[in-house]
């Protein structure tokens, strides 16, 4: 978690344990009251307990930290239950089956942190399966048609966000416009699945890095990783990504501040359409076929990981790195199911469904107390 | 101080909006190192000529310059970018982002990394030094009090080194305290020769912080005074005005003989508020309101004249005090309790708070009295043809259509409608927030004659205006609110215009309206740079109120 927000270094140690007061109590709460060691001093512990509770009720950070105790919770009630859970492959797998879902969930980040929303997600990525698939097929070469892929997908996001920004369209609405074209689109391109036999392609989906120690992953992992990176470095170290913030603040303060709202609002849903092509490149090593009934309801799955992971679906509040712990925490749940053995693997549904409730509340108690 | 060539110049600036003239050849000035307050009511024209000055609403004729030399700036970013800055009524900030970012949002320091953040914090923590803020940058802004979000504004509106800086209302949302520190801030501004526009609703904040006054009415130019050569009563009658009306043919009601006497008696009073207050809305007050009459609530813009009619109309919940209605306690809720009771509250937002523009009359008039039936037990067609029927008849709606649309209505129709639909249930309490605003003469002496009619058939009204010769005209008790406060509950019979003046418009705390009337001639001094429309003599009867002593006459 560290670099995850660089002024977060400071905190939560750094506290002045008085900042929990009532704001307008005495005078005008300007200062931090002059009142010394001597009066009340409070203990380094009481220091400490403060900065945390107050770390934990933030907007900002409070959801994060939860969804990592939970992450933790999880993994340790799952090493204790099962056999073999406490492997570092199980951890690694996490990654290697959910590449795709984290690529998808950091342009879905993007996205709801401006407080919009993108449906398009999961259609774009069968999309993009079919348009390998076919392309291959067609014996195009791969170094053609992974960059086309993702020239389309973000034309799409482009024509998402326009039709956002210019006009005036509910994000939910044009989204789910751009979901049916996707979808609609896989079956002009083919009603049945097709496989890739193309050999990048196939040495792509099998080769395995090994890190030592038996364990390894596949390069599509270093993929995602590298697209988390670039999002956290863009979210918190450039004035685009600081506008996706103020975005998700208010739209209209944003824009009385002279910051370029329109331009960074289309931007976003280029950015998610761009993450959806690379998802969709990455699914396609993962299952080395194209068909347009795949990640139907991954959209879901991705929104589903953003809001786990600590964005509000009001916007403002968010990090990238949270969407890899959400879509992390959904991995360790299929995961458990999948060592409990007996379970359907709908019952990781249910319990993402419960979650989610929770995490919503959650959201809501945090977000209110600060009103 | 006027020595110096004003900073900002503005001559003549029109603007008009469809079937509306915003301004009408305004001309305004401010000077380096000088506060400038631009004073008027609702719909003066004081946001049309910020925005005008800022680059939001273009001029249609006028000249502004800027530092000697003619400006038009296409937007808030242009003008910020020529030095003017302006921080609004409502903190147009980002709660979400911490304090530093605030400031520099958009002028980040960058390095080959991208954003400088520890350069970002040194600097914000540098300007709000400047301000004698000690705040810690890296807190989120919405941990914040408003008094210091809007001090970050301020912090945000220095760094860009503005030469003008414009604070709407920024004081509406704070308390004593944090406008002391404000001030504060405002002062240092001015001693490095900022020019500051200042608008508040606040007299005392007016007086205490501006140099100099410029007062709007109707999108007009009233006239420009230093401040300490306008006495605040003559400041108030300039923003309020007086209209001339073509309504003397209403006589001023007198006490009806079901009133007169002591309101405190509980067989008489239908709702008495008794300390009723709400936390940073309305100070707790107390106010009888007896069966058949009609309390008058007068007070400028923002004195808390509104916020009471919400406590009792049950729009707003109470947090201090007790409320009864015919003697027996009750908390209001909800609007629906409210109107449980027989308490109708008309807001004075018509168009969004009152009418349904997308209906017709009739659905709008039947609203209220559905709403009060059940959804699952309509009212039958016919008689919803009966009740508009009869209601387009006696308030004289027009167009006499009751399957028009509300939207094509003219304002007093709509109000007209909307008082419609709260006479349809019958209240026992009906609440008129403003219901003369913005409609022309005939329908306001229609509403006012309704409005008397009503009282004497033993309905309770509270009826709040801006207007004072409308207030003291239909009023058996008039309460004025200044400031949050209650500061006056006074019998309508020897009331004008000027005492009523002056109770808004005193500074002191003072509750009768003699004494009040007394302090502000003895501050009067010979030297009073604008002749004022009638002199605060306390003796004479104002010159457009109508008689005193005249029984009311049945309209």
């Amino acid at each position: 978690m560290t670099g995850l927000a660089p002024e977060k270094t400071a905190e939560p140690s750094v506290q002045p344990p008085n900042r929990r007061a009532p704001r307008r109590a005495t005078g005008p709460g300007f200062r931090p009251s002059p009142a010394g060691p001597g009066v009340d001093a409070p203990s380094t512990l009481t220091r400490v307990l403060s900065g945390i509770r107050h770390t934990f009720s933030s907007p900002k950070y409070g959801p994060v930290l939860v969804t990592l105790l939970l992450f933790i919770a999880v993994f340790v009630a799952g090493g204790l239950r099962y056999n073999g859970f406490f492997s570092g492959q199980v951890l690694l797998n996490l990654f290697v089956d959910n590449a795709y879902l984290i690529v998808l969930a950091v342009g879905m980040t993007f996205v709801i942190i401006t407080g919009g929303i993108d449906l398009s997600v999961g259609a774009v990525v069968a999309m993009s399966t079919m348009i390998a698939a076919s392309l291959l097929q067609g014996g195009w070469p791969p170094g053609v048609v992974i960059p086309l892929i993702l020239v389309l997908t973000s034309l799409l996001g482009l024509l998402v966000g326009l039709m956002i920004h210019v006009f005036e369209v509910q994000p939910f609405i044009a989204t789910l416009a751009a979901m049916f074209l996707a979808r609609g689109l896989c079956y002009v391109i083919s009603k049945d699945s097709i496989s890739i036999v193309d050999p990048f392609f196939v040495s792509f989906a099998q080769t395995r890095i090994p890190l030592g120690g038996g364990l390894s992953i596949t390069p599509s992992v270093i993929i995602a990783l590298v697209v988390v990176l670039a999002a956290v470095w863009v979210l918190q170290y450039t004035r685009f990504g600081r506008t996706v913030y103020a975005l998700g603040g208010s739209e209209q303060s944003g824009m009385l501040m002279g910051l370029p709202t329109a331009r960074t609002k289309v931007l976003v849903y280029v950015i998610s359409g761009l993450c959806s092509g690379i998802a969709g490149v990455l699914f396609t090593f993962y299952t080395l076929s194209g068909y347009s009934l795949t990640a139907v309801g991954t959209e879901l799955d991705a929104i589903a990981a953003v809001v786990i992971g600590g964005t509000l679906l009001t916007g403002g509040y968010g990090f990238v790195l949270g969407s890899v712990l959400g879509v992390l925490v959904l991995g360790i749940i299929q995961t458990i199911i999948t060592f409990e053995g007996t379970l359907s693997s709908w019952w990781t549904k249910i319990f993402i469904g419960g979650l989610l409730l929770v995490f919503i509340i959650l959201q809501k108690v945090l977000t209110a107390k600060r009103r | 101080m006027t020595g110096a060539a004003p900073v900002v110049d503005m001559t003549d600036i029109s603007i008009s909006f469809p079937g509306v003239k915003a301004l009408d050849k305004v001309s305004f000035r401010m000077f380096p190192g000088e506060v400038h307050s631009l004073m008027g009511e609702n719909g003066a024209g004081k946001s049309t000529l910020i925005k005008a000055l800022t680059g939001v609403y273009g001029i249609d004729s006028g000249v502004i310059t800027l530092a000697g030399e003619h400006v038009s700036f296409s937007g808030p970013a242009a003008a910020q970018a020529a030095g003017i800055s302006t921080v609004y009524q409502e903190v147009n900030l980002l709660g979400n982002l911490t304090v530093a970012e605030n400031i520099m949002l958009g002028r980040e320091p960058r390095t080959w990394r991208g954003i400088d953040w520890k350069a970002m914090r040194a600097r914000s923590t540098e300007l709000l030094a400047g301000l004698h803020l000690d705040i810690d940058p890296n807190s989120l802004l919405n941990e914040h009090s408003l008094a210091v979000q809007q001090l970050v504004a301020i912090a945000r509106a220095v760094d860009v080194q503005a030469k003008v800086l414009i604070l709407d209302e920024p004081t509406s949302s704070l308390d004593a305290d944090e406008v002391a520190e404000l001030f504060r801030v405002i002062r240092s501004l001015k001693a490095d020769g900022v020019a500051i526009l200042f608008v508040s609703h606040f007299l005392d904040q007016v007086y205490g912080i501006s140099d100099r006054l410029t007062v709007l009415r109707n999108g007009a130019l009233v006239g420009e005074y230093l401040t300490e050569e306008i006495l605040r009563i003559d400041l108030v009658q300039k923003m309020i005005g007086k209209e001339l009306t073509a309504l003397d043919d209403l006589e001023k009601r007198t006490h009806t003989a079901s009133t007169s006497g002591s309101v405190d008696n509980d067989e008489v009073v239908f709702v008495r508020a008794s300390q009723l207050g709400r936390a940073g809305s309305v100070e707790p007050l107390s106010l009888p309101i007896g069966e058949g009459e009609v309390v008058g609530l007068a007070g400028l813009l923002g004195s808390g004249r509104t916020e009471i009619a919400r406590l009792l109309g049950g729009i707003d919940r109470a947090d201090a005090g007790e409320l009864t209605i015919s003697g027996k306690p009750v908390k209001l809720r909800t609007p629906r309790q409210a109107l449980s009771h027989g308490i109708a509250y008309s807001s004075e937002n018509r168009r969004e708070e009152g009418v349904v523009a997308d209906l017709t009359v009739r659905d709008n008039i039947v609203l209220a009295l559905q709403a009060d039936r059940g959804w699952f037990r309509p009212i039958p067609r016919k008689r919803q043809d009966e009740l508009a029927e009869s209601y387009i008849k006696a308030l004289n709606i027009r167009p006499a259509n009751p399957d028009a649309l509300v939207r094509n209505l003219s304002g007093g129709n709509q109000q007209k409608v909307l008082l419609a639909r709260w006479l349809a249930i019958a209240p026992r309490l009906l609440i008129l927030d403003e219901p003369t605003r913005g409609i022309d003469i005939g329908a306001k002496a229609e509403i006012q004659k309704l409005v008397y009619s009503l009282a004497e058939n033993g309905m309770s009204v509270v009826f709040i205006s801006a207007e004072l010769e409308e207030v003291l005209r239909l009023s058996n008790r008039v309460a004025v609110m200044r400031d949050r406060q209650l500061v006056a509950d006074i019998e309508n019979d020897a009331l004008t215009v000027e005492s009523l003046l002056a109770l808004i418009a005193d500074g002191s705390d003072s509750a009768s309206a003699n004494s009040s009337v007394e302090a502000v001639l003895v501050e009067a001094g010979p030297a009073q740079s604008a002749p004022s429309q009638s002199a605060p003599s306390q003796n004479a009867p104002a010159p457009t109120a109508p008689s005193q002593n005249t029984s009311g006459g049945t309209p």
